[in-house]
C-alpha cells in the first residue's frame, strides 16, 4: 500500500494519533509513580513510545531520516539512560520513594488542567492545518507542560532530570508530527548529548537526591499521616 | 415474540455463567503460579453448600440485614439482564441506560454497605466506610467513561452504543483513554486486585467481604452470586463496547444468536484470562492509595470526555 | 379565580397566626394552616393541570400608591405554589403530633402560618416592590422562628448570622429590581418585561446581583454559612420548611428574575452559573460528610442539592444564549424537578430527624444507634428519604440527576470554547457529588438507626406519634410514586418550561409503559415503573426459589466477635470513623483536616484521644476577614459617638459646604 492510499492513510493517521495520545497517557503514568525505579521504568517506556510514533511517522510520511532519530531514542533513553540512572540510584544510595510537594491527586488534576490548556491553546491558533496534525500538536504541547509539571512538583534530582527529558520527547513529537519540519535528527542528537552531559554530571559530582534539606521528619510523612 | 426469548435466555445467561467464570479465574490463578486449584465447577457447589446451612443471625440485626440480600441480587441481576451479552436490541433495553444501570449497582452498593453497619461491629463499618470511599470515586470515573461513550454514539442505551461500535469507528484515543479508565473501575468495583483481595480474610486487605463478614446460609449464597454476576456484568460491558464483534442484532435469525453466544463464552474467556493474569502478576496497594488509583481512573475518564467535547476527530 | 382563592389563603394564614397570638392552640392553628395549604395545593395543581386557567393577574390597593399590589399566576408560579403548599401541608401535619411537645409555643405558633403565607405571596407577587416586601416578610418570619429557643446555646449567633446575611440579599436584590426597573422606573413586572437592561454590564450587574440575594438565601457557595447554622436552631418542621421550601422559593426568585425579566441570557452566564452550581455541590456534600450532627448535615446536604439545581439552570441559560431551545426545556424541566424532589425528600428527612431529636432528645448521631428496633417505622420513612436522595433507582432522585445528564451531554454543541470545557468539568463535579451523597446517607442512616445503642437515650427511644408518621410517610409515598412515574411530572411542568423558554420536551405521557424520553427515542430513555416491577419480581422470584430449595432455618446468635468478645457498643463505628477514609482523600485539601493522636506511654492508664481539626477554609478566607473589617470600620465610626457640640456643628458645616461644592462642580 502506498502512502496516498486512501484507507492506508485514514488509519495511518489514527495510529499515528493514538501513539500521541498514548504518550500523554505515559506522561500522566509518569506523574502518577511515588517509587524511584518505576519512574526510571516508565520513563525507558515513554521513551519507546516516542521512538515508535517517530519510526511510524518516518514510514508513512516517507521521511527516511527521521528513522535514525527513532533509533537514537530508542538506544539512548529507551536504554542506556535508564540503566545508568538505574545504577546512580543503587551508587548513591539515594532515597528510593519520591516525595511530591503536593499530593498525587492534585497534581493529577493539575495535569488535567494543563492538558485543556494546551487544547485551548493549540486548537485555534491552528486553524489552516489538517485536523490530526492539530491534535498532535496539542498532544505534544501537554507532553511538554506535563514533563515541566513533573520537574517542579518532585523534590528528587532524578526526577527533575526524567522530566527534562520527557519534555524532550514531547518536542520530538512534535516536530515530527509536523511535516517537514527541518534539522529534526540534529536537534535530537544535540539534546541527547545535553541529557547524557547532564546524567554524567550527576554521577560524577554525586549531586545528591534532593536540593531541599533532609529532614527525618519528612519519612513520617510516608506512613500516610499528614501532618 | 423473539424479542422476548431472547431476553429470557440472556438473564438465564447471566445468571448460570456468572459461578462459571468466577472458578475459571480462581483455576487459570492457581495455574499460573504453579497449583492445581479448584475444579471449575466449585462455585456451584459452594452456593448449593450455603444453602443447605442454616442461617445464624447477631442479635442486633434487623430486618435491614435480611432484606439486603434478595435487594442486592435482584438489582445486579436486573442490572446484567440489560446489558447486550450475545444479542443487542433486548427487549427491555429501553427501561434502562449505561446512566441507570451504574446507578442500579449503586443501589446494591448501598444496600450491602447498610447491612455492613447493621449489626453494629467494626468490620462492617470497616468494611462500608471503606467501600463508599472507594465507590465515591469510582462511580464518577465510570459515569466519565459512560460520557464519552454516548457522546461518540449519540445515545447513552448500550443497545445502541453496541450497535454503533460494530460500525466503523476507527482508533480514537479518547476511547482508549474510556478503556483504561473502565478497566481500573472495573477492578475496584468488583473488589479484584490491587484493590482489595476476595480470597483473603484479614483486616488489611477486606472491604467487600468486611462488609458481609456477618453474613451466612442462604443470604451468603444471594450475596455472592450478586458479586459473581457483577463480575460478569464488567466483563460484559467490557465486551460489548470494545470488542462487539459477532453480537447479534435483532432481527438476523437464529444462527446470529448462536454465533453471539459461542463468542461470547470466548470473550468471557479471554477477559477472564487476562484479569487472572493481571491479579498474578500485580501486588495489592494500601488503601490509602485506592484514592490515587481511581482519582487517576477519574482523570482518565475526565480527559476522555474532554477530548470528546473539544475534538472532532478523537 | 385561582388567584383569588390563594390570596384568600394566605389571608387565611395570616389570621391562624394572629389568632395564635392571643391563644398558642397549638392544634387549632395546624389545623388550620393544614386545611388551608391543602385548598392552595389542590387549587395550584389544578392551575398548572389546566393551562388555560392560568394568566390571571389582580392589582390590590395596598402598598405604594402609585403601584399597587400587582399578584400574578402564571404557570411558573403555579408549579411554585404547589411546592411551597405541598411543604407547607406536610409540615402542619407533622406539626400536630410534634407541636404539641413544643416548650415554647407562643414562640412558634404565630409565625408558622404567616411564614407560609410570605413564601405564597412571594411567588404570587408580580411587581418588585411587593416581591421584595414579601421576601422580607418571610425571611423575618424565618429569622423569628430560628430565634424561638434562642436560650439554647448557638442559635442566637444562627439568628444573627442569618439576619444578616438576608439582609445582605434583600440589598441585592432592591439593587437588581432597581437595574431592571431602569430609569424609566416602572417597577411592575410587565413593565420590566418590555424594558430589559439597556448595556450589557447592566445584564452582568443583574445577573451578579441575582446570584448574592437569590443565591444567599438558596445557599449557593460561598453565600452558604448561614444555612447550616439557621435551619438546625430552628424547631424540626420549620427547618424542613426552610430547607425544603424557602431555599425553593429563593430558586423560584432566580429563575423569575434570570428567565424571565432580564431579557436574552449572554452565553458566560452559562459558565458562571454552573460553575458555581458544582462547586456548591461538592463543597455542600464534603461539608455534610464532615459532619456529626443530624440536622447540621441536612442542612448542608441541601447545599449540595442547590448546586445540582443551579447546575441545571446555569445549563438552560448556556442554551437560551445560544439559541438552542430545546435542550434549554431539558436542562430546566431537569432543575423544576429536582426542586420539587429536593422539597419532598428533604422535608421527609428533616421529619425523621425531628421525630428522633423528640423521641431521644438527641442530635448528635455519635449518641444515638440501633433506633430502627425502637422507632422501625420513622426508620423506614428514612430510609426511603436516604435512598431518594442519593439518587438511587427506582426514586425519584435518580430521575432529575439523569436528566440533569442529558442535558450535559448535550452540551457539546455549544460553540463557546469556555464551555466546552467547563461543562465536561461540571458534569464530573455532579457525579462525583452525587456518589458521596450517597456515602454521607450510608452514613447518616447507618449510624442513626443501625447497629447498637451508643447512649442509654437512644436505648429507651419511643416511637413518634401517628401524625408525624403520617407525613413522613406521605412524603415516602411520593418520593416512589415520582420515581416510578415521572412521565406524569414532567408533562406537568411543560407550560412553565414552555412560557419561560418557548420549548417543550415530547409529551410523555402516550409513551409505552410511562417510559421518559427526554429528547428522542433513539437517544436515551428510562422507565422506573419497569426498572421497580423487575427489581420486585427479581426478588420475590429469587425469595421464592431460595425458600423452596433452601434450608429455612435460622438461628440468633451474638455477632462475630473474632474471639475478643465486646459488649460495649462504644466499639462500633461512629460517625467520625465512618467518614474517615473520604476525610483523608479529601478533607487534608478541601478543609486542612488534621488528625492528632494523644497516646499515652505504657503504664499511663487515661485513655487515648483522636482529634479531628477541621478548618472552614470559606469561613476564614471570606467571612472572618470581612467581618473584622467591618468591626474596625465600626469602631472608627464609634468615635463620632462622643463629640462636643462644637464637634457635631462642625460636621454639619463640614456637610453643608461639601454639598455645595458638589453642586457647583456638577454644574
Amino acid at each position: 500500500m502506498s502512502p496516498n492510499d486512501p484507507l492506508m492513510t485514514s488509519l495511518a493517521l489514527d495510529v499515528a494519533h493514538l501513539f500521541a495520545g498514548g504518550l500523554v497517557v505515559v506522561s500522566f503514568m509518569l506523574l502518577y509513580q511515588d517509587r524511584m525505579t518505576a519512574v526510571i521504568n516508565i520513563f525507558a517506556l515513554h521513551a519507546l513510545v516516542v521512538s515508535l510514533s517517530v519510526a511510524w511517522q518516518a514510514a508513512i510520511q516517507d521521511a527516511p531520516h527521521l528513522y535514525i532519530t527513532a533509533a537514537i531514542a530508542l538506544v539512548v533513553k529507551a536504554v542506556v539512560i535508564p540503566l545508568a540512572l538505574h545504577r546512580i540510584v543503587m551508587r548513591l544510595g539515594i532515597h528510593r520513594t519520591i516525595e511530591p510537594v503536593v499530593g498525587t491527586g492534585l497534581t493529577m488534576l493539575a495535569g488535567i488542567g494543563l492538558v485543556a490548556l494546551s487544547i485551548m491553546v493549540m486548537l485555534p491558533i491552528t486553524q489552516q492545518a489538517g485536523t490530526l496534525a492539530r491534535e498532535d500538536l496539542s498532544f505534544a504541547l501537554s507532553v511538554i507542560l506535563l514533563g515541566l509539571l513533573l520537574m517542579i512538583s518532585r523534590r528528587n534530582a532524578v526526577s527533575q532530570v526524567i522530566g527534562f527529558m520527557s519534555i524532550e520527547n514531547g518536542l520530538i513529537l512534535a516536530a515530527t508530527a509536523a511535516k517537514g519540519m527541518p534539522l529534526v535528527v540534529e536537534i535530537s542528537v544535540a539534546f541527547s548529548i545535553l541529557v547524557a552531559l547532564i546524567v554524567i554530571g550527576i554521577f560524577l559530582f554525586r549531586i545528591r537526591e534532593r536540593f531541599e534539606t533532609v529532614d527525618i521528619h519528612l519519612l513520617h510523612e510516608h506512613r500516610g499521616e499528614q501532618p | 415474540m423473539l424479542d422476548a426469548l431472547v431476553q429470557l435466555v440472556e438473564m438465564l445467561v447471566v445468571l448460570l455463567f456468572a459461578p462459571l467464570l468466577v472458578g475459571y479465574v480462581r483455576k487459570v490463578k492457581a495455574l499460573l503460579v504453579g497449583r492445581r486449584g479448584p475444579p471449575l465447577l466449585q462455585p456451584y457447589r459452594d452456593l448449593l453448600r450455603l444453602l443447605r446451612k442454616e442461617v445464624v443471625l447477631a442479635h442486633s440485626a434487623s430486618w435491614v440485614f435480611r432484606v439486603t440480600p434478595y435487594l442486592v441480587f435482584a438489582a445486579t441481576w436486573v442490572a446484567a439482564a440489560l446489558v447486550p451479552t450475545f444479542a443487542t436490541g433486548l427487549l427491555f433495553s429501553y427501561a434502562a441506560d449505561m446512566i441507570a444501570i451504574v446507578a442500579l449497582l449503586g443501589s446494591a452498593r448501598f444496600m450491602l454497605a447498610l447491612a455492613g453497619l447493621d449489626v453494629g461491629t467494626s468490620f462492617g463499618g470497616i468494611g462500608s466506610s471503606r467501600e463508599m470511599m472507594i465507590a465515591s470515586l469510582a462511580e464518577p470515573a465510570m459515569l466519565m467513561v459512560v460520557f464519552t461513550l454516548s457522546l461518540l454514539a449519540g445515545s447513552t442505551q448500550l443497545s445502541s452504543i453496541a450497535a454503533f461500535m460494530q460500525g466503523d469507528v476507527g482508533l480514537r484515543v479518547s476511547l482508549a483513554l474510556a478503556l483504561l479508565a473502565l478497566g481500573m473501575v472495573a477492578i475496584a468495583e468488583n473488589g479484584r486486585i490491587p484493590v482489595d483481595n476476595p480470597a483473603t480474610h484479614l483486616e488489611l486487605t477486606m472491604v467487600h467481604e468486611a462488609m458481609i463478614l456477618e453474613y451466612s446460609g442462604r443470604h451468603l449464597a444471594m450475596i455472592e452470586l450478586a458479586s459473581h454476576i457483577k463480575l460478569l456484568l464488567y466483563l460484559s460491558i467490557i465486551g460489548c463496547v470494545f470488542a462487539p464483534w459477532h453480537i447479534a442484532v435483532s432481527g438476523q435469525g437464529s444462527a446470529a444468536y448462536l454465533t453471539g453466544l459461542v463468542v461470547y463464552v470466548g470473550k468471557l474467556a479471554a477477559g477472564g484470562f487476562l484479569l487472572a493474569v493481571f491479579e498474578t502478576a500485580i501486588a495489592k496497594m494500601r488503601v490509602f492509595r485506592y484514592s490515587d488509583f481511581l482519582g487517576a481512573a477519574l482523570m482518565l475518564g475526565l480527559l476522555a470526555t474532554l477530548l470528546r467535547f473539544v475534538s472532532r476527530v478523537t | 379565580m385561582a388567584l383569588q382563592i390563594l390570596l384568600w389563603c394566605a389571608a387565611a394564614l395570616l389570621g391562624a397566626g394572629a389568632i395564635a397570638l392571643y391563644r398558642a392552640a397549638s392544634t387549632l392553628v395546624y389545623g388550620i394552616a393544614l386545611a388551608v395549604t391543602l385548598l392552595a395545593l389542590a387549587v395550584g395543581g389544578a392551575a398548572l393541570l389546566a393551562p388555560d386557567s392560568l394568566g390571571g393577574a389582580l392589582t390590590l390597593p395596598v402598598g405604594l400608591p402609585w403601584l399597587g399590589a400587582h399578584f400574578r399566576l402564571d404557570a411558573l408560579a403555579a408549579f411554585f405554589i404547589l411546592v411551597v403548599n405541598l411543604g407547607g401541608a406536610t409540615a402542619s401535619l407533622f406539626g400536630l403530633g410534634y407541636g404539641s411537645h413544643e416548650e415554647a409555643p407562643g414562640r412558634v405558633l404565630p409565625f408558622f402560618p404567616a411564614f407560609l403565607a410570605g413564601m405564597n405571596l412571594v411567588v404570587l407577587a408580580a411587581d418588585a416592590f411587593t416581591f421584595l416586601f414579601t421576601w422580607e416578610f418571610m425571611s423575618l418570619c424565618s429569622w423569628a422562628l430560628v430565634m424561638a429557643h434562642h436560650r439554647r446555646p448557638g442559635n442566637a449567633a444562627a439568628g444573627y448570622v442569618y439576619l444578616l446575611m438576608a439582609s445582605l440579599g434583600t440589598l441585592a436584590l432592591v439593587l437588581a429590581f432597581g437595574l431592571l426597573a431602569g430609569p424609566s422606573g416602572g417597577y411592575a413586572f410587565d413593565a420590566i418585561r418590555q424594558t430589559p437592561p439597556g448595556s450589557a454590564a447592566a445584564s452582568a450587574a443583574v445577573l451578579v446581583l441575582a446570584l448574592i440575594g437569590a443565591g444567599s438565601k438558596a445557599g449557593l457557595v460561598p453565600l452558604h454559612a448561614w444555612l447550616p447554622l439557621a435551619h438546625p436552631a430552628a424547631p424540626s418542621h420549620v427547618s424542613a420548611l426552610m430547607s425544603g421550601v424557602m431555599t425553593k422559593v429563593a430558586v423560584y426568585g432566580f429563575v423569575r428574575i434570570m428567565f424571565d425579566l432580564a431579557g436574552p441570557p449572554s452565553w458566560w452566564w452559562g459558565a458562571l452559573v454552573p460553575l458555581l452550581g458544582g462547586l456548591t455541590a461538592v463543597m455542600g456534600v464534603l461539608y455534610a460528610l464532615m459532619e456529626h450532627d443530624l440536622k447540621r448535615l441536612l442542612a448542608y446536604h441541601t447545599v449540595e442539592n442547590i448546586g445540582i439545581i443551579f447546575i441545571g439552570l446555569g445549563l438552560a441559560l448556556a442554551f437560551e444564549a445560544n439559541a438552542m431551545p430545546a435542550a434549554a426545556a431539558l436542562a430546566l424541566t431537569a432543575a423544576l424537578l429536582h426542586v420539587f424532589n429536593h422539597s419532598v425528600f428533604k422535608s421527609l428527612l428533616f421529619y425523621g430527624a425531628g421525630a428522633v431529636l423528640g423521641a431521644t432528645g438527641e442530635r448528635d448521631m455519635e449518641r444515638l444507634g440501633g433506633l430502627i428496633h425502637r422507632m422501625p417505622y420513622t426508620a423506614f420513612a428514612f430510609l426511603v428519604g436516604c435512598a431518594a436522595i442519593s439518587a438511587l433507582p427506582p426514586f425519584n432522585g435518580f430521575v432529575s440527576e439523569w436528566l440533569t445528564f442529558q442535558a450535559i451531554l448535550l452540551s457539546p454543541t455549544l460553540p463557546q470554547w469556555l464551555l466546552k470545557f467547563l461543562v465536561p468539568a461540571v458534569g464530573a463535579m455532579l457525579a462525583m457529588s452525587a456518589a458521596l451523597a450517597a456515602a454521607c446517607f450510608v452514613k447518616a442512616f447507618g449510624i442513626t438507626f443501625l447497629g447498637r445503642a451508643r447512649s442509654l437515650r437512644a436505648l429507651e427511644a419511643v416511637e413518634t406519634d401517628r401524625w408525624s408518621l403520617a407525613a413522613m410517610f406521605a412524603l415516602a409515598a411520593l418520593c416512589l410514586l415520582a420515581g416510578i412515574l415521572p412521565g406524569y411530572f414532567i408533562d406537568a411542568l411543560a407550560p412553565a418550561i414552555h412560557g419561560l423558554t418557548g420549548a417543550n420536551l415530547p409529551r410523555q405521557e402516550q409513551l409505552d409503559w410511562l417510559t421518559i424520553v427526554p429528547i428522542e427515542q433513539s437517544r436515551s430513555s428510562y422507565n422506573g415503573l419497569l426498572l421497580f416491577l423487575f427489581i420486585a419480581l427479581a426478588a420475590g422470584l429469587g425469595a421464592e426459589v431460595i425458600h423452596r430449595f433452601a434450608s429455612a432455618a435460622l438461628r440468633r446468635s451474638a455477632a462475630w466477635d473474632c474471639g475478643f468478645p465486646d459488649a460495649s457498643p462504644a466499639t462500633q463505628y461512629t460517625a467520625g470513623s465512618f467518614s474517615q477514609p473520604i476525610r483523608r482523600v479529601f478533607g487534608t485539601v478541601v478543609f486542612r483536616a488534621a488528625e492528632t493522636v494523644d497516646m499515652p506511654p505504657p503504664g499511663d492508664v487515661r485513655p487515648a484521644r483522636l482529634h479531628v481539626r477541621l478548618r472552614d477554609v470559606l469561613w476564614e478566607t471570606l467571612y472572618l476577614p470581612l467581618s473584622q473589617v467591618v468591626a474596625y470600620g465600626a469602631d472608627r465610626l464609634n468615635g463620632l459617638q462622643f463629640l462636643t457640640i462644637r464637634g457635631y456643628l462642625t460636621l454639619v458645616f463640614g456637610a453643608l459646604v461639601a454639598l455645595l461644592m458638589v453642586l457647583s462642580i456638577w454644574q
